[in-house]
C-alpha cells in the first residue's frame, strides 16, 4: 500500500501507481451495461438560506465502490447523507431534484425514510458504538427490526464480514466501548451489514483511524462489493484511489455575494479520473495542485 | 499594596510564593465560611437530635411504627404519619415520573423548534410557584373539583377496591398526591430533560441509520444513556414530595389514623409539623414532633447522597475511554 | 425474514405499520404529557390571576390586616412590610456567606475538600424546609421568643446552597488564563481574586442571588415555626415576629370567610407577580453577564 502522507507532493504518480499497479483492478464494461443503483438528477439542497449542492446528477452502479472526492465543504457529506435521508433530521435542510433508487424515488411522499434506511445502510466518520456489550451492539438493530431468528448466526457472520470475529468472540458481552478506535468502526459496520442492505454509505469511514486500522477497513471493501454496493466519501485521494471503481470529484463554486457551493465536475472509472481527468479542475485538484 | 507595579515585578528578583497578608486574610476568611456551612449542617443535625431526645429516650425506635397520637395518655408515635409520607409520596412519584419523561421527550425530541423554548420556560416556571400558593390552588379549587367530580366517579366504578373507598370531603389523601405530583412534576422534567438533550448526537444517528423508528431509536439508545439521571432525578423528586408540608397540609384533612381509602383524609410527616404550629401542650409531644422532623432530617440526607451515587455510577457506566 | 427485497424499498409490511403505528402513539403520548403540564400550569395561574385580581385593591395594598377592626379596611400591607424586612434581612446574611464560601471552594480549595464542601452543600440544600424551621426554632426560639430575625435566619440557611452553589458555576466559568495573567503580573492571590476574577462574576452572582431571593420570598414553613405569632398592625421591628406574605395566605385559606379566601387569592396573585419579575430580571441579568463575559473572552 502507498505510504505517502495526506497532502500529495508528487500526487499523479503516486496515484498512478496506486490505480494501475496496486489494485490490480479490472477494467469495468461499459457503463450501460452496468446495473444502475441511484440514479441522480438534478440535485440541488439547501440548509435555509446557504447551498450546498447545486444540479448533480450521477448514477451508482451496482456491487462497486464509488468514491466521492474533492476539497473541504464541496458537500460531500451532505451529497451522501441525502442517500439514506439522514438530512431529514436537520431542519433547516430542503432539497430538489430526485434521487431514484432502482427507479424509485426515495423522496417520494409515500416513501418512509425509516425503509429507505433499511435498506441503506451507513457508517459514520467517528465510530459511534452503542454503550452496550458487542453482541448487543450488533444484535440491537436485528432485534428491533425483527430479524430474530438465528441470532447468534447473524452476529457472527456479520462479524466475520467485518473482519472482527476473531478479535471478539471471546468477549462479546464484553463493553463495546472498550474496543480500539478500529475495531469499533469494523464494529459499526458489523452492524449496519447485519440488518442485510443493499447499499452501505461510508462517510469518511477512515478519517478517524490509524494507518493499519485504515488498511483493514479498505481490505473490507474489496472483500464485501461482491455482496453490498458501496458509496464512501474520502478527503484522501489515495484511498480512493486505492478502493473505488468509479470516482466522483466534486469542487466548489462561488456567487456572487460570497456563497459558496459543491457540484459535480467529473464522474468516471477512478483510473481515467486519476490518470486522465477531462476536467480541468479534476486535474488540478488530483495533482495537488490546489485541495 | 499599591496597584500592579509591572515595573516593580521586572525589577524585583523571582522570589517564588511569599505570603501576603491579603492572601492569608482572604483564604482564611473563605476557609472560616467553607467550615461554617459544614459546621451549619452539624448544627442542624445536633438540635434536631436534642429537641428529639426526650421522646428518642421515651420511645426508642418503636416510635417510627407506633401509630398513635395520644396527648392525654402521652403516647405518641409517627406510624400513621410515616404511613402518609411514603403513600402520599410514592403515589407522586409514580403518576409524575411517565408525564415528566414524556414531557422531556417532547421538549428534546419532538417538539418544533418554535415551541421548545416557551414550553421549556413554562415547565420551569411551574417550578418557581410557592408551595402555599399551590397548597390555596389545591384546597379552593382542586379540592371541590376532585370532591364533586372526580372522586365519586373512580369510587362507583372501582369502588370495589378498598383503594378507591368512600369519597369524603375534598380534603384527603388523593388531593394531596396530586398536589404532590404538580410539585415534582417540574423537577423530573427538567432534569430528564437535559439528560436527553445530552445523548450525543452520532449515537442517535447510529441508531436511526439501520432504519428504526424514532421511538426505536429513543427506547434503545437514549433511554439506556440516561438511565441514571432518570433515576436521580427521581429520587430527588421523591425527596421534594417526603418534604413538603405547607401545600400537603392545605389539602390532606387532618386525621391521625391509618386507612386504605385514597379519598379518607390523612396526614403526613411534614404536614403534621406544620399543622402544629400553633404549639404542643406538653414536651412530650413537642420532642415527638421533633423526632418526627428528625425522621425527616434522615430521609433527605439518604435521598440526596443515594443520588449523588447513582449519577456517580451511571457516569462510570458509560464507558472507558471517548 | 428475507432480506429486504433488493431492487425494491422494503414494502409496506405489518411489521413495518406495526412499527410506525408505535411510534406514531408514543410522539401522541409525549405531546399529551406535555399538554398537560401547560395545562395545569395555565390552570394555576388562572386562578390565581381571575380570582386574585377581583380582591386586588390599593387598600389591600396599603392597609394593614386590622382583624379586630373588621369595618376597617383589609388590606395586607404589614405582610408585604414583613416579607421585605424578613428576605431582605436573609439575603443580607446570606449572600456575603454564600459567596466565601464559593470563593474558598473554587479557588483555594484542594480536590478533597472542595468535594466534602459541595457534598455539604447539597445536602443542605435538600434538608425539607420545615426541618430548618424546627433548627431555627430550637436555636433561636425555644427560650427566648418568636422573631422576624429568626425568620431571616431560616431563611437565610434556605438561600445558602442556592447562592453558593451558582457563584461556584460562575467562579468555575472564568477562565484560568484571567487569573494567571493577572498572577503573572506579580498580582497577589487576593487581588485577582476580589479585583479580577470577582467582578467578571457579578452578574452571575447577582442572578444566583435574586433567584435565591424569589424561591425564598413564598417558603411558608420554617416561618409558621419561628415567625407566625404576630401581633396585629404593622410592626418594621425584626426582633418581634413580623407577618409575611406566604404565612397570611396560609392563615387566610383556614379561615371560613369567602372575603378572607379572596385576600388569601389576592396575595397569591402578588407573590406570584414578584417571582416572575424577579425571575425575568435574573434572567436579564444572566444573559447580560454573559455576554459581557463572551466580549471579555475575546
Amino acid at each position: 500500500m502507498s505510504q505517502t502522507k495526506e497532502e500529495p507532493v508528487a500526487a499523479s504518480s503516486t496515484i498512478e501507481h496506486a490505480v494501475r499497479v496496486e489494485t490490480k483492478r479490472q477494467p469495468l464494461p461499459p457503463r450501460e451495461r452496468l446495473e444502475q443503483v441511484f440514479d441522480i438528477q438534478d440535485l440541488t439542497a439547501v440548509y435555509g438560506s446557504k447551498p450546498a449542492l447545486k444540479n448533480v446528477s450521477m448514477e451508482v452502479y451496482k456491487n462497486l465502490v464509488t468514491a466521492i472526492i474533492g476539497p473541504s465543504g464541496c458537500g460531500k457529506s451532505t451529497f451522501i447523507r441525502c442517500f439514506n435521508r439522514m438530512n431529514d433530521l436537520v431542519p433547516s435542510f430542503r432539497q430538489t431534484g430526485t434521487i431514484r433508487y432502482h427507479g424509485q424515488d426515495i423522496g417520494g411522499k409515500d416513501v418512509d425514510p425509516v425503509a429507505v434506511r433499511r435498506t441503506i445502510g451507513m457508517v459514520f466518520q467517528r465510530p459511534n458504538p452503542f454503550p452496550k456489550s458487542i453482541y448487543d451492539n450488533v444484535a440491537w438493530g436485528l432485534k428491533v427490526l425483527g430479524m430474530k431468528d438465528n441470532m447468534s448466526e447473524r452476529v457472527e457472520r456479520a462479524l466475520t464480514q467485518a473482519a472482527l470475529w476473531d478479535e471478539v468472540r471471546d468477549r462479546l458481552k464484553s463493553s463495546a466501548l472498550g474496543l480500539s478506535g478500529g475495531q469499533q468502526q469494523r464494529l459499526c459496520i458489523a452492524r449496519a451489514i447485519a440488518v442485510e442492505p443493499d447499499v452501505v454509505l461510508m462517510d469518511e469511514p477512515a478519517s478517524a483511524l490509524d494507518p493499519i486500522a485504515t488498511q483493514k477497513i479498505e481490505q473490507l471493501l474489496h472483500e464485501l462489493k461482491s455482496e453490498y454496493t458501496f458509496v464512501i466519501v474520502t478527503h484522501n485521494m489515495q484511498q480512493a484511489a486505492r478502493v473505488a471503481d468509479m470516482t466522483a470529484f466534486f469542487s466548489i463554486s462561488r456567487g456572487e455575494e460570497g456563497e459558496r457551493w459543491g457540484e459535480l465536475v467529473e464522474y468516471d472509472q477512478t483510473e481515467k479520473i486519476f490518470t486522465a481527468p477531462s476536467d480541468k479542475r479534476t486535474e488540478d485538484y488530483v495533482t495537488g495542485r490546489f485541495g | 499594596m499599591t496597584s500592579l507595579d509591572v515595573t516593580g515585578a521586572s525589577r524585583r528578583p523571582f522570589s517564588g510564593r511569599r505570603l501576603r497578608l491579603g492572601d492569608l486574610i482572604l483564604q482564611g476568611v473563605a476557609g472560616i465560611a467553607a467550615l461554617g456551612s459544614l459546621v451549619l449542617v452539624g448544627l442542624i443535625t445536633w438540635k434536631v437530635i436534642e429537641g428529639a431526645r426526650l421522646s428518642i429516650s421515651t420511645f426508642g425506635l418503636s416510635f417510627v411504627w407506633t401509630v398513635a397520637w395520644d396527648p392525654v395518655h402521652n403516647q405518641f408515635g409517627a406510624g400513621s404519619f410515616l404511613f402518609g409520607t411514603a403513600v402520599t409520596s410514592f403515589g407522586a412519584l409514580l403518576i409524575a415520573t411517565p408525564i415528566a419523561i414524556g414531557v422531556a421527550l417532547f421538549l428534546s425530541e419532538l417538539a418544533p423548534r418554535g415551541i421548545r423554548g416557551p414550553v421549556t420556560a413554562l415547565v420551569e416556571t411551574l417550578a418557581a410557584i410557592p408551595s402555599v400558593v399551590i397548597g390555596l390552588w389545591g384546597l379552593l379549587v382542586l379540592a371541590p373539583l376532585l370532591r364533586d367530580h372526580v372522586d365519586p366517579a373512580l369510587h362507583s366504578t372501582l369502588g370495589f377496591v378498598p383503594l378507591f373507598g368512600k369519597a369524603s370531603y375534598g380534603s384527603n389523601v388523593f388531593t394531596a398526591i396530586v398536589v404532590l405530583t404538580i410539585m415534582i412534576l417540574p423537577i423530573i422534567a427538567s432534569i430528564s430533560r437535559e439528560l436527553f438533550l445530552s445523548v450525543p448526537g452520532e449515537l442517535k444517528e447510529g441508531a436511526l441509520g439501520l432504519g428504526t423508528t424514532r421511538w426505536e431509536m429513543i427506547r434503545g439508545v437514549v433511554f439506556p444513556y440516561a438511565r441514571g439521571g432518570v433515576a436521580a432525578a427521581m429520587i430527588l423528586g421523591l425527596g421534594r414530595a417526603i418534604g413538603e408540608a405547607i401545600a400537603v397540609a392545605m389539602v390532606i384533612g387532618s386525621f391521625t389514623g391509618i386507612s386504605a381509602s385514597l379519598f379518607s383524609p390523612g396526614n403526613t410527616l411534614a404536614a403534621w409539623i406544620a399543622q402544629q404550629y400553633a404549639g404542643l401542650p406538653t414536651p412530650l409531644a413537642t420532642s415527638s414532633l421533633i423526632y418526627m422532623a428528625l425522621m425527616l432530617l434522615v430521609f433527605s440526607i439518604i435521598v440526596n447522597l443515594l443520588a449523588q451515587f447513582i449519577v456517580r455510577r451511571a457516569a462510570r457506566r458509560q464507558g472507558p475511554s471517548r | 425474514m428475507s432480506a429486504a427485497d433488493v431492487g425494491v424499498l422494503q414494502r409496506p409490511n405489518d411489521r413495518l405499520r406495526r412499527r410506525r403505528a408505535v411510534n406514531r402513539v408514543m410522539e401522541l403520548v409525549a405531546w399529551l404529557a406535555a399538554v398537560l403540564a401547560v395545562v395545569i400550569l395555565g390552570v394555576v395561574i388562572f386562578s390565581v390571576a381571575r380570582r386574585g385580581a377581583s380582591a386586588l385593591s390599593l387598600d389591600f395594598l396599603t392597609k394593614p390586616q386590622a382583624p379586630f377592626v373588621p369595618t376597617a379596611p383589609q388590606g395586607l400591607a404589614n405582610a408585604f412590610a414583613g416579607t421585605f424586612i424578613i428576605v431582605g434581612l436573609a439575603a443580607l446574611m446570606a449572600l456575603p456567606f454564600g459567596v466565601l464560601i464559593a470563593i474558598y471552594v473554587n479557588e483555594f480549595a484542594p480536590k478533597g475538600i472542595r468535594n466534602v464542601v459541595t457534598l455539604t452543600l447539597d445536602v443542605l440544600a435538600g434538608v425539607p424546609a420545615i426541618v430548618i424551621g424546627i433548627f431555627v426554632y430550637g436555636l433561636l426560639v425555644v427560650g427566648h421568643h418568636q422573631s422576624g430575625y429568626a425568620g431571616a435566619f431560616a431563611l437565610g440557611v434556605l438561600m445558602l446552597p442556592l447562592v453558593s452553589r451558582s457563584t461556584i458555576e460562575v467562579l468555575a466559568l472564568v477562565p484560568d488564563s484571567l487569573r494567571e495573567a493577572a498572577l503573572g503580573v506579580g498580582a497577589p492571590r487576593w487581588r485577582t481574586t476580589v479585583g479580577v476574577v470577582l467582578p467578571q462574576t457579578i452578574g452571575g452572582v447577582l442572578t444566583g442571588a435574586t433567584l435565591a431571593v424569589a424561591r425564598v420570598a413564598g417558603e411558608t414553613a420554617p416561618l409558621l415555626l419561628v415567625c407566625s405569632l404576630v401581633a396585629p398592625g404593622t410592626h418594621y421591628n425584626p426582633s418581634q415576629p413580623l407577618m409575611t406574605v406566604p404565612l397570611a395566605i396560609y392563615e387566610l385559606s383556614d379561615s371560613p370567610e369567602p372575603a378572607d379566601h379572596a385576600r388569601a387569592w389576592a396575595a397569591a396573585l402578588v407573590l406570584i407577580l414578584f417571582i416572575l419579575v424577579v425571575s425575568l430580571a435574573a434572567r436579564w441579568l444572566a444573559t447580560r453577564s454573559r455576554r459581557k463575559m463572551a466580549q471579555a473572552g475575546r
